[in-house]
C-alpha cells in the first residue's frame, strides 16, 4: 500500500450569530462576544485528510497562517484525529487581521516549500473552496500555482487510487469528474463528508502536541481593505397567525391565497 | 495599457446562462466609471464559436474566439493559462467574469499567473485612487470597500447583482487567438459526468419546508417531509441539521449550503442565524414556525406562528387533506 502524505490549510473565523456586529469605526468584527470555529470548507478539508489517511496510512498535517489564536483551530484538527500542525503567524495578524490573498497564498507556498524540503513532498494538498469571511476564492489557487501543481476547486467528492485523485465537483445537473495525478492540491466544500467531533485521547493528545511556529513577512499585494458595512436588511412587520395548532386554518388560508395548496 | 475591457464568457460545452451574460453588466459599469472604453469577449474552445453571433448585443465591439486543440472541455488550468496569455498580449485595462465557481476559479488562475490581484465578488466600482471597489464577505451578509492597484484590474461580479440582458443590437467583429498551451493544461480538464435526475429539487421548487434543531431528530422530519409532499415541495435544513447527521448536506440552506428563491420558505425551528438567511432571504414570502417568539427568524419574517412544530405541521397536513376532502 502507498501511503499518503497530507497536508491542509485552514483558517480561523469568528462565528457570528443573528448579525454581524461591527466596531464603531467599522474596521473589523466586534468580536468581543463571539466564539472562533475553523472556516467551514476546511473542517470537511481536516475530515478528509484524516479518512484518506485511516484508509491509506500516512500522515496528516494541518497548516495555518494566523494570529496567536489561531493555535485554537490547530489544536482542534489535532483532538479529531490529524497527526501534526504548523503555525505561521506575524505580528500584524493579533486581533484576526486579514492579510491579502496574494500575501496570504505567498506565506503558505513559502512554508509549504520548507516543510517539503525537510520532510519531503504532500501527496495532496487540501484547501477550503472559499474563507468563510474573506471569501476571496483565490488562495489555493495562488498557492499550487507557486508549487507548479495542479489544482480543481468546488470538489465534494474524493478517491484516491493508484497514484492519483479522482475528485467530483457539483454542477446544475449533478457531478463533473477530474483526474488529477498526485501530487495535487484540491479546493473543497463542504458536504464533502459529515466531520467528526473529538474523542477524549484525541483532546489530551491536541493539549500535548508541539505546533513549531513559523514566522512569514507580510507581502501585501494590490488589493487593500478599507472598511465594512453591514448589506441592507429588509426591516418587515411580522403578521402573526396564530399560536399552537390552532394557527393551522389561518397557516393554510396563507397557503391558498398565494396558491401553492 | 490598451482600453479594452476583457469579458471571459463562461459556458458549457458552448451553452451559455444568463449568469454568464451578468460579466458584460460588470464591465458596462465599469466603462460608465471610466475604466476603458470598449468591451472584448473572450469565448474559450472552437466548441464555443457560434456565441460570438450574439455577444455584440451584450455592449462588445469584438469577440477573440480562442482556438486550440486542448481546448476541447472545461479546465480551469487551461482556461486561466489564455486569459494571463490574452492579458499580457492586449495589456486590458481589465479582466472580468461572473462570480461563480467557474468564474472566480479561472479568474483566479489567471491573476496567479500574472501576479495581480484579483477581487471576487464585487457589486460596485468607482474610479479612485486607483478602483474603488465594493464586494461581498461572509455570502453577502457583509460588504467590504477596498481599494485596487493594479496594471490590469481582475474582477468577478457578484451573481445576480449586474444585468445580464443585452444592451443593444450591435455586431461584434471576431479574431482568432491560438494560445500556447503544453500537454499539462488539460491535466485538469472535466473527464466525465455524473447526471443526477432532476424533479422537484430545494432549488426548483415553489415551497420549501425547512427545518432546524428544533426538529430535534432524524425522525423528527416526518411530519416536514408529509408537508412538503403535500404541497409539491422540498424539505430543506439549517447547518446544525446536516452536522447532527438527521439530512444530508444537499438539503442545507445557507452560505455553505444552497441559495434559494422560493415562493413561500416554511422555517421550523430555525434561529435565523446570518449564514443561515444569505441562503433563503431571497424567498417571496417567509412563514417562521418557532417556540421562541423573539427568534430572529420571527423577526425577520413575513408570517410568524409560535408554537411547537411537532403539534403544528400535523395539524396543517390534517387542514389541507380536510379542505381537499370536502372541496
Ligand atoms: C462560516 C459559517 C458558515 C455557516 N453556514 C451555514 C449554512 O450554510 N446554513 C446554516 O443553516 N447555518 C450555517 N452556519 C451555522 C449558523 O451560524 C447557525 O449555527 C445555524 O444556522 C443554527 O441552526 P438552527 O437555527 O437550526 O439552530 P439554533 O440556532 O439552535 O435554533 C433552533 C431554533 O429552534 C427553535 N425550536 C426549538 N424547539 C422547537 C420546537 N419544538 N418547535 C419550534 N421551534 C423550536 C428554537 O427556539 C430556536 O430558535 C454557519 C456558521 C458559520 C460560522
Amino acid at each position: 500500500m502507498v501511503e499518503l502524505r497530507i497536508l491542509v490549510c485552514v483558517k480561523r473565523v469568528p462565528a457570528p450569530g443573528a448579525r454581524i456586529t461591527l466596531t464603531a469605526d467599522h474596521q473589523g468584527i466586534d468580536a468581543k462576544n463571539l466564539g472562533f470555529t475553523t472556516s467551514p470548507h476546511e473542517e470537511c478539508a481536516v475530515e478528509e485528510a484524516i479518512r484518506l489517511v485511516e484508509t491509506h496510512g500516512g500522515s496528516a498535517t494541518v497548516l495555518t497562517l494566523g494570529a496567536v489564536e489561531a493555535d485554537e483551530q490547530l489544536r482542534y484538527a489535532v483532538s479529531v484525529g490529524v497527526n501534526s500542525a504548523v503555525h505561521v503567524t506575524h505580528a500584524s495578524l493579533a486581533g484576526g487581521a486579514d492579510w491579502d490573498a496574494q500575501a496570504t497564498a505567498r506565506a503558505l507556498a513559502d512554508a509549504i516549500s520548507s516543510l517539503e524540503a525537510t520532510d519531503g513532498a504532500f501527496d495532496l494538498i487540501l484547501f477550503g473552496n472559499e474563507s468563510a469571511d474573506s471569501g476571496g476564492f483565490q488562495v489555493g489557487v495562488r498557492v499550487a500555482r507557486q508549487l507548479g501543481r495542479a489544482i480543481v476547486n468546488g470538489i465534494k467528492g474524493i478517491v484516491v487510487e493508484n497514484g492519483s485523485v479522482t475528485a467530483q465537483r457539483e454542477s446544475t445537473s449533478g457531478f463533473e469528474v477530474y483526474q488529477l495525478a498526485l501530487p495535487a492540491v484540491l479546493g473543497v466544500k463542504e458536504g464533502l463528508n459529515l466531520p467528526r467531533y473529538p474523542t477524549l485521547p484525541g483532546r489530551l493528545k491536541s493539549k500535548k502536541v508541539e505546533v513549531p511556529v513559523l514566522t512569514a513577512e507580510p507581502m501585501p499585494g494590490g488589493l487593500a481593505t478599507l472598511s465594512f458595512d453591514n448589506a441592507a436588511e429588509l426591516v418587515v412587520e411580522t403578521t402573526m397567525l396564530g399560536t399552537g395548532p390552532e394557527a393551522a386554518p389561518a397557516i393554510v388560508d396563507l397557503l391558498e391565497e398565494l396558491g401553492l395548496v | 495599457m490598451s482600453n479594452e475591457i476583457l469579458v471571459v464568457v463562461e459556458h458549457d460545452r458552448g451553452e451559455v446562462t444568463e449568469t454568464s451574460y451578468q460579466a458584460f453588466g460588470l464591465a458596462r459599469t465599469l466603462l460608465s466609471a471610466g475604466v476603458g472604453t470598449s468591451i472584448t469577449a473572450v469565448v474559450i474552445g472552437a466548441e464555443a464559436d457560434a456565441l460570438a453571433a450574439g455577444i455584440g448585443s451584450y455592449g462588445a465591439g469584438l469577440s477573440v474566439l480562442v482556438h486550440h486543440a486542448e481546448l476541447t472541455d472545461y479546465a480551469p488550468e487551461a482556461w486561466g493559462d489564455v486569459v494571463a496569455q490574452l492579458i499580457a498580449s492586449r495589456a486590458p485595462a481589465a479582466v472580468v467574469a461572473t462570480g461563480t465557481d467557474r468564474g472566480n476559479e479561472v479568474l483566479a488562475h489567471a491573476a496567479a499567473i500574472a501576479d495581480l490581484p484579483f477581487a471576487a465578488n464585487v457589486t460596485d466600482v468607482s474610479l479612485a485612487d486607483g478602483l474603488g471597489l465594493t464586494r461581498v464577505r461572509w455570502g453577502g451578509s457583509l460588504l467590504e470597500q477596498s481599494r485596487l492597484h493594479a496594471p490590469v484590474y481582475v474582477l468577478s461580479g457578484s451573481a445576480h447583482t449586474f444585468t445580464g440582458e443585452p444592451s443593444g443590437d450591435a455586431a461584434a467583429t471576431t479574431e482568432v487567438f491560438e494560445p500556447t498551451l503544453d500537454a499539462s493544461a488539460a491535466r485538469t480538464r472535466v473527464v466525465d459526468r455524473v447526471t443526477l435526475a432532476a424533479g422537484i429539487t430545494l432549488t426548483t421548487a415553489a415551497v420549501v419546508v425547512s427545518g432546524g434543531r428544533g426538529v430535534g431528530s432524524a425522525d423528527g422530519f416526518a411530519p416536514l417531509t408529509e408537508l412538503a409532499d403535500l404541497l409539491g415541495g422540498a424539505v430543506g435544513c439549517s447547518r446544525v441539521v446536516t452536522n447532527n447527521g438527521w439530512r444530508p448536506h444537499s438539503d442545507q440552506v445557507g452560505q455553505t449550503g444552497k441559495r434559494i428563491a422560493p415562493e413561500l420558505y416554511i422555517a421550523c425551528g430555525i434561529s435565523g442565524a446570518i449564514q443561515h438567511w444569505v441562503g433563503m432571504m431571497a424567498s417571496k414570502h417567509v412563514l417562521a414556525i418557532n417556540t421562541d417568539n423573539e427568534a430572529n427568524m420571527v423577526g425577520k419574517a413575513e408570517y410568524a406562528v409560535i408554537g411547537d412544530l411537532h403539534k403544528i405541521l400535523p395539524a396543517v397536513s390534517d387542514e389541507i387533506r380536510r379542505r381537499r376532502a370536502s372541496a
